[in-house]
């Protein structure tokens, strides 16, 4: 990932820290992460703010060996993509785990992790990563 | 559309796809361009539109504005240039604009290039720079890569119809035969199914042979109105159909991980247009950025049921001469995914196919073919339809 200025990583931090997120209130869609605009009602939706739980299942998952700018120190990695209890999917780290102690369908929980450090003297990125719920 | 005028391509060219240490962006597409106007012997003075599809040049060597760059080099100037971007698509959807400009008669006789320049960066500077393609503050900073989204594909097509990883391996088995064919292509040499198994992973279940290289290369083609085409080419290459769609730029915000809605959509159009069905196409250039994605192109775009994909190619369905023959250059596995030149190079392999030019990977009587570029994971996808003009 390319550097990520302050000004960036400032207005995603609700998403990002606590998985703020939003729902059109014309249609009942959830979410995340937020939109401003309903894609399905588009002028005739309203938008309003929706908190997620962080409760969810693995929909898909891979084991990340070779990474990007900025994962070096972090591979190998489990990214999956969770379906939240609210219905939105979203992409993240499961963590603690190989791709051989997951499965589709596995519940997993929300959990406040480090993301990435930018570079020695860059910014520290924090975030949702989840973790196995047994 | 009943105004619009019939486009011929007239030339095709491409450079040599590989590790070419020693050329740029420039370079390549001047090398392309040139074998294109050559193939249809034109001078220069004709073009009065330039399209070049690339994606990255300012992530990977800094440099934007190529249109102009380009213009400047092959001495077209004052002749209006323009870059067009869609992620990997970049090619196609120039191929596209400069078809659009050409149909409405906004343009008589256009060149439309597609290049890219990648070994001249880092391996994982590649991998951010491609990332840009997907969703870089919720896929991309969460530590995704292309490879992984396609993986996460992988995984779902796994589940839902049962593919397996030896399928997948038979992918890219079939297009580095067909590129070991092709002297244009990146790679020569065949692989086996073990091979494929037993290469470094990436990110499970891919490995690193189901992934299509870094590679550099450029391709064009010389588009005219087709009642002008015959002057200059002893076989114009009619585009029948070109069609286009759109999907959300994230794979979590898809509907179906294991189906790309916007190729379906464009070959659905395209089919409309060209009032012909998958069973009339003889051959067909699909986006195999990973093994998995030519398994999901073939069902998408109609050749197989969903979830046969893989067991069609594992039986040699897919095979030159066979059922339908798929990625005859090699596709982007074997010739190698340079990938704002991709689009393009489709069209230059359909062409040579279309006119009996295809040397020892010659689909027999091929008639009517097809080319599939995708940009990013699914959200830009672009597709036409090729024939021989009569």
């Amino acid at each position: 990932m390319p550097s990520e200025n302050l000004a960036i990583t400032w207005r995603r931090l609700p998403e990002r820290y606590r998985l703020a997120g939003s729902a059109c209130d014309n249609c009942k869609t959830n979410y995340f992460p937020s939109r401003k605009l309903c894609p399905k009602c588009r002028r005739k939706g309203k938008i309003i703010a929706k908190q997620f739980s962080g409760k969810g299942k693995i929909y898909s998952f891979t084991e990340v060996t070779s990474g990007p700018v900025g994962f070096e120190l972090e591979v190998p990695y489990v990214l999956a993509i969770v379906e939240l209890e609210e219905g939105p999917k979203l992409t993240a780290q499961v963590v603690g785990i190989s791709d051989k102690e997951v499965k589709i369908g596995d519940s997993v929980e929300m959990v406040f992790r480090k993301i990435m450090e930018d570079s020695e003297e860059g910014l520290i990125h924090y975030g949702y990563k989840f973790r196995l719920v047994k | 559309m009943v105004f619009m005028r019939k486009v011929a391509i007239v030339g095709v060219g491409m450079s040599k796809f590989g590790e070419e240490w020693t050329r740029g962006y420039r370079d390549m597409l001047i090398e392309a361009g040139g074998r294109a106007l050559a193939d249809c012997n034109l001078h220069g003075e004709e073009i009065d539109g330039i399209y070049v599809g690339t994606m990255a040049p300012g992530s990977l060597v800094g440099q934007e504005h190529i249109g102009a760059l380009v213009a400047d080099f092959m001495g077209l100037n004052p002749v209006p240039a323009t870059r067009v971007e869609a992620a990997c698509a970049s090619g196609g959807v120039a191929l596209r604009t400069g078809y659009l400009a050409v149909a409405s008669g906004a343009h008589d006789c256009v060149v439309v290039g597609g290049v890219e320049k990648m070994t001249d960066t880092p391996g994982n500077e590649v991998t951010s720079a491609l990332g840009g393609a997907g969703d870089q503050e919720w896929e991309l900073f969460m530590g995704a890569t292309f490879p992984a989204i396609y993986a996460l594909m992988a995984r779902r097509h796994m589940l839902e119809y049962g593919t397996t990883e030896e399928q997948m391996a038979s992918v890219a088995v079939k297009n580095h035969l067909n590129a070991s064919k092709n002297k244009f292509a990146h790679f020569q040499n065949e692989i086996t199914i073990e091979m494929v198994l037993k290469s470094k992973a990436v990110a499970s279940p891919l490995k690193l042979f189901d992934c299509s290289p870094i590679t550099d290369g450029a391709a064009a083609v010389v588009l005219m109105p087709l009642e002008k085409a015959k002057k200059y080419a002893q076989m114009p290459i009619e585009i029948i159909a070109s069609a286009q769609a759109s999907d959300a730029l994230a794979l979590h915000s898809r509907e179906s991980m294991t189906s790309l809605r916007a190729t379906k959509v464009a070959a659905k159009k395209a089919f409309e247009t060209a009032n012909l069905a998958p069973k009339d196409i003889d051959v067909v250039e699909v986006h195999d950025c990973f093994t998995i994605a030519e398994i999901m192109a073939i069902e998408d775009l109609g050749f197989f049921e969903k979830g046969k994909g893989g067991a069609a190619t594992q039986e040699g369905k897919t095979a030159l001469n066979s059922e339908i023959s798929v990625n005859t250059s090699g596709g982007l596995k074997g010739c190698g995914h340079p990938v704002g030149a991709t689009g393009v190079k489709q069209a230059v392999e359909i062409a040579w196919q279309l006119r009996g030019q295809a040397e020892a990977r010659q689909v027999k009587d091929a008639k009517i073919g097809m080319t599939h570029n995708v940009g990013g994971s699914g959200a830009t996808a672009v597709v036409h339809i090729f024939k021989r003009a009569e």
